[in-house]
């Protein structure tokens, strides 16, 4: 139990800060993603066959890559298409980008494409009478998306969004591959320390595990009060 | 875009595959037979059975799939018993480590969708089986186990391409599979994009055999 102090002795404040840092990590990519699939989201469900095309694209290949692949991708590939950008603009130094950013980013990505299906599965499960109620009324398309379609969307979506904040706080993990110092991370490096990685593993599994379930719980307080307002 | 390099490495990643396919198919294998042994344990009515099934399939689905395999990895060879015992043979070896953690994970996930297609399952069925006089045990193999196969054919298909996308992970256990490879002429060549075209293309090219796959037992065992 010693090895979990806070302070020099342990690595119990590490670890608390390694957990920080997965979280943090978690909820930036979690926005990210909505970015992405606010993007997307309109492509896949567009009249135009083109726009299908590329946001079918977006999601199949996101879904069918593994993830690891995609981190891969980014990191060794995100500084330079970045100086590539930058010495457009007259810039030739060596940029290097953020291991936060750039994790966020990735991860970011692959849960977008899981949120942009559960968007398209909620917006196609609304009721076709709320799209004709709308445009009968006289809305324009933007007001009839924000105030009749949007809200009703969310309510739809928030079940399955939970599921994809699970994927995307599990694969939070898989960018320990970086170096950004989040719980596998911080693990490895005191396993490496203290030789005995069976017990760090265990404990960043059981944080893992307190990490899902507090936000079941908490997503589960949430859908209760939300849900009763309709 | 280098178009040298994309074509010398393609037949470097594609023997790679063979390493991902081989995972795959075993643990799949394996993850199936302790699925439904988790699903029938799930649905006993001893308490601590159907507690014990939970709470496997709760801390493999909670946990990311990385930490079950450095768990099984490195975390095991810590203990000096095992280190003496006969299982070492096989926990020694970074290949079948992999393996227990993607059959342990996948089985974790397939006994949820066993069980919820269990649970689908009408009553009268197994009502109109008992009305006909045959036994509970040829009720639950010949009538049961088949229609909940069928049930959660569209389910275990998203399990395969999961599955397949988690042999990824063996790589960070030195084995040398697709994107293991693919990670190695990354970092040597410094060109990730014409290598993620390749690897991400044979990746793709897998979930779509998969797809069609289910789409084919789907309609074989349809009724």
């Amino acid at each position: 139990m010693e090895l979990l102090a806070f302070g020099k002795t342990g690595w119990g404040d590490e670890l608390f800060y390694a957990t920080l840092m997965t979280i943090a990590v978690s909820i930036t990519s979690m926005l990210i993603g909505f970015l992405f699939a606010l993007i997307f989201t309109p492509l896949k469900l567009s009249k135009y066959k083109f726009l299908n095309i590329f946001g079918n694209f977006y999601t199949t290949l996101i879904r069918g890559v593994p993830e690891l692949l995609v981190i891969y991708l980014l990191f060794f590939g995100g500084s330079g298409a970045i100086m590539y950008v930058a010495s457009i603009f007259g810039y030739f130094e060596y940029i290097e980008i953020n291991a936060f950013l750039i994790g966020s980013f990735a991860i970011g990505i692959i849960s977008g494409a899981y949120s942009t299906e559960v968007f398209r599965g909620a917006i196609q499960s609304i009721d076709k009478g709320q799209f004709e109620a709308a445009k009968v009324l006289g809305f324009s398309k933007f007001t009839s998306f924000y105030k009749i379609i949007f809200p009703q969307m969310l309510r739809l979506a928030i079940p399955n969004l939970s599921n994809v904040w699970q994927i995307t706080l599990k694969d939070t993990s898989l960018i320990s591959v970086t170096g950004l110092v989040e719980i596998m991370r911080q693990s490895r490096i005191a396993s490496a320390f203290t030789r005995d990685p069976l017990f760090f593993y265990s404990i960043a599994g059981l944080i893992f595990l307190i990490l899902t379930f507090l936000s079941m719980k908490l997503i589960n307080k949430f859908e209760a009060k939300f849900m009763n307002k309709g | 875009m280098d178009i040298d390099l994309i074509i010398n490495s393609f037949p470097k990643l594609l023997t790679a595959s063979l390493i991902t396919l081989k995972l795959l198919l075993v643990s799949l294998i394996i993850g199936v037979f302790l699925g439904l042994f988790f699903a029938i344990l799930r649905m006993s009515k001893n308490i601590f059975v159907k507690q014990f099934a939970y709470g496997y399939s709760y801390i493999f689905r909670g946990t990311p799939l990385l930490v079950q395999i450095f768990i099984i990895y490195f975390g095991l060879a810590q203990l000096e018993w095992l280190k003496k015992s006969v299982l070492w043979v096989i926990l020694k070896d970074p290949y079948w480590c992999a393996i227990i953690a993607f059959s342990l994970n996948s089985g974790a996930y397939t006994s949820e969708i066993l069980r919820s297609a269990f649970q689908t399952i009408h009553t009268s069925m197994i009502e109109a089986g008992k009305s006909l006089g045959i036994s509970n045990k040829i009720i639950f193999y010949k009538i049961q186990i088949p229609i909940a196969i069928r049930q959660s054919l569209p389910a275990y298909g998203n399990e395969m391409i999961l599955m397949m996308k988690g042999t990824s992970l063996a790589s960070t256990v030195t084995l040398m599979d697709i994107t293991g490879v693919a990670q190695k002429i990354i970092s040597t060549t410094f060109k990730p994009i014409e290598v993620f075209i390749i690897a991400g293309s044979i990746y793709l090219f897998m979930t779509f055999c998969i797809n069609k796959f289910i789409k084919l037992l789907e309609k074989k065992y349809n009724f």
